[in-house]
Formats: C-alpha cells, structure tokens, sequence
C-alpha cells in the first residue's frame, strides 16, 4: 500500500466512488437511528419501534418523510443568513471527511485497479480533524442565529466542548503517527498489519500490530474524546433536553433540523470509522478470520471493516443506555485536568521508548531511568489532596429503611457564599461604626 | 500564467477581501464569519503551494479553533444579531496605522523577493517529514524561544484570571 495508488482512477469511477459513499452515509443513518432506538428500547426492558416494516425498520424512513414535509420555521430575531448556513456547514463537514477513510484494499472495479478508498492525502488524518473542527461552525452559529436564549447557551457549551475535546483528540493520535511514521490513512492500515518485535531486556517477542494493544492508553482516551467531540451521551450537554429544552437546534424545523440531525449521526460514524482505521487494524480481517489466506483480499475487507463500525456504534448506544450526563465542569475538568496531561506524559514514554529501541546498547538502563521518572510523575499526579471520605459509625436507615433525607437538614453554606457574608458584614460594621462616631 | 498563478492570484483577492470586510462589518458576529473566510483562502494558497501540512494546520488551529474561541468570547458577553451603532472607532489613525503597516510590509517583501523566480516543481512537497526536519534542525531556537512565549503568556492569563492570587498578597 502506497500513495502512489491514489489519483490515476478515471473520472466515473471517482463519481461512482462518491456516489457509494454518499448513499452509504445517507441509508446508514437511518439504519443506525432505528438500530438505536431498537437497542436503548432493550437496555430499557421495552420493545422500540417494531410497528412500520419488519422489526419496525421503515420507522426511520416514515420519520424521514415526516421531517421533509413539516413547516420550515424561520424566527423572528433571527439572523437569516447566518441560520440558514449553519446546517449546511453542519452536514457538509461531516460528510466531507469521509474522502479519506479507506474501507479496503486495491480491488478491480470494471477491469480498473483502485483502492476502496475516495483518496487519500499525506496528511489525511489532519483533513478528517479539520473537517470536524470545521463542523463546530455549524452548531455555533446555528445557536446563535436562532435568536433565542437556549440555543445560544447550547452553542456557546458546543464550542467550548468541541475545542476542548479535540485537543485530546488530536493529542491521542500524536502516539499513532510515532509508531506508524506517516499520517495517511491507508499507510497507518498498512502498519498495523505487520506484527513488530519488541526487545525489552534482551527478551525478544512480536507484538500484535493494533494500535489498541500496542498503545492501549491513547485507545482509551481516543475513544473517550471522540465521544465528547460528537457531542452524544454522556456528554450531549450542548442538547441536553432536560436543561436547554433542545439546545443548539431549538428553532430548527423540518428539513434544516433534518440535517443537524444527519451530521451528528455522519459524525459518529467518521468517529468510529477513524477510531476503526487508527487502533482496531482498519479493514484488516481480525485475528481467528485473519488465519483465512484470502481474509484481506478483493471485497470481504468491506465486511470487516462494517462489523468493526457496528460494533463501535453499538458502543455509543451501549454508553447513552447506561451513562448519566455529566455536569459541565465535571466534563471540563476531566478534559483538561486529566485526559490531556495523561496524554502528554504517555506520548513523552512513546517517545522515549522508541528512542532507545532505536539505540543498540543501554535499552535497560534507559527503561530503569525512564521508570523512575514516570514513577515520580506518578506520584506527583496522583498524590492525594482531598481528604478521605469516612464512612458514617451508624449506618443511615432512614425512615422504614428508605432512604430519605432529615427534616431538620441543614445545608452548610459554600466557600464562596461565606467570603461574600463575610465582606457584607464587615462594611456594614464600619458603616455603623462612623454613624457612631458622628453622633 | 499557469494555474498555480491564477489560483494563488484569486484566492490572495479573496482573503484581502474578506480581511476588509473584517474591519467595514458592522455586525461583529459576521466580522468573525468573515476572518474565517480570510483565513480559509490563506489555507488555499498554502495548499496551491504544496504546503498539504502547514494548510490543514492553519485550518484546524486557526479556522476551527482560535476564531471559535473568538466567537465563544464574543457570545459569552454579548453577541446582538444585527448592525450594532456602538462599534464605531476614531477611523482616520486606525487606517493610517493600518495601511501604513501593510504597505511597509508589503513593500520590504516585494524588495525582497522582486524578481526571483521559484518553480514549484523543484521545491519539495511541504510534508510533515520535511517541515519537521527544518523545525528541528534550522529553526530549533526560534521554535523554542516561541514556545516558552507562548507558556508565559499561559501562565499570565491564569494568573490575571484568577483574582484570589492577587488578594492574597494584598493580605500578607
């Protein structure tokens, strides 16, 4: 696999391509809506849709029409322009970062050669990060061009989460394109495929290449910010209907709706579609398939890369089903405070890791002082501030073993509210003091 | 004129233009809308120039992050849709200073490179691999006298955010 595979397809065959890829997006966002609504009815001990078609699979598509004949609502206040763009921008950014995702190898198309994949670009991983730093646009504006309170805090919410979440995000990947050496798609699918040796005091062993196993942390906080960065359970707090009525979308309507609504589900797939391609081997058969000679071959990657994007889309759901949503600065703290330095530290041990495995002698030594530093981060990073939560001597009963708060409850006032008493008291103190003093 | 010209001629004409309309706007959500755009077709003559890597960083660091955080900004204190009267300005200094500046900069740069001529064809490809080379080789001190900059500027924008510091000292 090499670039040197992409751009000599004859124009039809890119439009074909194109094609494929748009009907695919199209027709797997509403499989995926009803798929998501079948499986949280599960998770919930209720049945979902099961009315419209087998298994109620054309709910999705009855909704679809509905959606497209509602009355397309366009506020009072708001600024036309600027509200009609937003869901465009929104759809557009989504869909337009899947030109780089590779679905498979090179296969023969009408006697032509070419790679399941629309192009790829020496830097495609950065174009698929830009298009969703580019879709925040959508939902910011789309906020505040309705003109209204709730979905102008959605936006101003989306924006900060977005921004925060992808410099996670994007620190994640850094430890991939170390190991890998390039930051084209189909060349990271490349990588993971061999299994690389590792010497780790004098003992020799192979690897498996996944980028999940090889750099397990960067997995997890991956797949940790790709679900803040899509803005879905547990961290929707740009539309969390219980505080912001809808959020960003509130004044949306019919067809304009219809596309915010697209994006978010496009989006969730290129997620998972990048999480797939950078960690989990890409379309590259699984282990026990992978035994199978021709697993890699002609068109069965399609299969393997589908089932890997289910299951990870099974993933969202599986979390919204399970998840409480966060309170905001719960979410901010664990994006700053603790996702992003973890990150910067493992991606320094990658580093160093690699550096001395490119060193023939002192591979010991380098990993004992590499040891002893990451010890003492360690240490630093987790050494404890707060003070223990002891445990009550007498168990709380309640009242007939429910558990209920006390009648006579009183609420310790905060920090905060105390410095302000405080402040209040003590000029209201010296006022009286000079009233005294001029009497 | 090839190609290459053309496209670098017209998308330079469109970020001059939409930088202009970032400073006539008197709506200042549109002001930001509009420094996405000029800041987009600057990515675009990057991009003509075979600079892949340096173009998707300006759009995912400047486009997609540092306008946004503009616009959170502007949103958080007040973002009125529509015109808004109060955001004239002393017009006169602003384009004296302003055009003053452009003219000298482009001038010092039209000295500089007046007739040289580069083919795009002999240049290396603005790769990840050659761009880090150059960072890390020629321009090793810069790129680190910038970044301790850039965490001291951090580190004061903390420290003025955060009142309780100050009051502290005032105490002791």
């Amino acid at each position: 696999m090499s670039l040197d595979m992409f751009g000599h397809d004859p124009w039809w065959l890119i439009l074909i391509k194109i094609l494929v890829v748009f009907v695919f997006l199209i027709v797997s966002t509403i499989l995926v809506i009803w798929f998501e609504r079948r499986v949280v009815g599960r998770m919930q001990h209720r049945p979902g849709p099961n009315r419209h078609g087998p298994f109620g699979l054309l709910q999705s598509v009855a909704d679809a029409l509905k959606l497209a004949l509602k009355e397309d609502i366009m506020p009072t206040l708001a600024d036309k322009a600027v509200y009609f763009i937003a869901p465009i921008i929104s759809a557009m950014c989504a869909i337009t970062a899947w030109a780089v995702i590779p679905f498979g190898p090179e296969v023969s198309i009408f006697g032509h050669k070419t790679a399941l994949q629309i192009t790829d670009l020496p830097v495609a991983v950065l174009v698929v990060l830009a298009c969703s730093g580019l879709g925040v646009y959508g939902i910011v504006l789309g906020g505040w061009a309705s003109g209204s309170t709730y979905p102008l805090l959605g936006a101003l919410r989306s924006a900060a989460q977005v921004i925060s979440y992808e410099v996670a995000l994007g620190l994640s990947i850094v430890a991939v394109f170390m190991l890998s050496g390039t930051m084209s798609t189909s060349g990271i699918v490349a990588s993971q495929a061999e299994n690389p040796a590792v010497n780790i005091f004098g003992l020799e062993f192979n690897v498996p290449g996944w980028y999940a196993i090889l750099l397990f942390p960067s997995f997890v906080i991956f797949v940790i910010s790709m679900v803040g960065e899509t803005n879905r359970a547990p961290f929707d707090l740009p539309e969390a209907e219980s505080e912001l009525v809808g959020g960003f979308h509130t004044e949306y309507s019919s067809l304009k709706f219809a596309m915010f609504f697209l994006a978010e589900y496009i989006n969730m797939f290129t997620v998972s579609a990048m999480c797939t391609t950078l960690f989990l081997g890409g379309w590259r058969a699984p282990w026990p398939i992978s035994i199978w000679g021709a697993a890699n071959t002609g068109f069965w990657p399609l299969l393997w890369f589908m089932g890997k994007l289910v299951l990870l889309m099974f993933f969202f759901v599986w979390l919204r089903g399970t998840m409480p949503r966060l309170r905001y600065d719960q979410f901010m703290r664990l994006g700053w405070k603790v996702l992003i330095p973890l990150n910067l530290v493992w991606i320094l041990v990658v580093a160093g890791i690699r550096v001395s495995s490119e060193q023939e002698a002192g591979t010991a030594k380098t990993l004992i002082i590499g040891g002893v530093i990451l010890l003492a981060v360690g240490v630093i990073f987790f050494y404890p501030r707060r003070k223990q939560y002891q445990a009550p001597a007498v168990a709380d009963l309640g009242v007939g073993g429910f558990p209920v708060p006390p009648l006579d409850l009183k609420v310790p006032p905060s920090p905060r509210t105390k410095k302000i008493a405080a402040s209040r008291e003590a000029t209201g103190v010296s006022a009286s003091t000079t009233t005294e003093e001029e009497g | 004129m090839t190609v290459t010209d053309v496209l670098v001629c017209a998308l330079g004409a469109v970020s001059l233009g939409a930088a202009i309309r970032v400073v006539t706007t008197n709506q200042i959500v549109r002001a930001g809308l509009w420094l996405v755009v000029a800041l987009g077709a600057l990515a675009g003559v990057y991009l003509v120039l075979t600079a892949e890597l340096l173009a998707w960083v300006q759009v995912l660091i400047y486009v997609g992050a540092v306008v946004v955080l503009m616009l959170f900004a502007v949103m958080l204190t007040r973002a009125p849709i529509g015109r808004s009267d109060d955001l004239d300005r002393p017009r006169l200094p602003a384009i004296l200073v302003g055009g003053g500046a452009g003219l000298g900069l482009a001038a010092v740069l039209a000295d500089a490179y007046r007739w040289s001529y580069i083919g795009l064809s002999g240049v290396e490809p603005g790769n990840a691999e050659a761009l880090g080379r150059e960072v890390f080789t020629g321009w090793a001190l810069p790129f680190e006298v910038l970044s301790v900059l850039l965490l001291a500027a951090l580190v004061g924008a903390i420290a003025i955010s955060r009142p309780e510091v100050g009051e502290r000292r005032e105490e002791s």
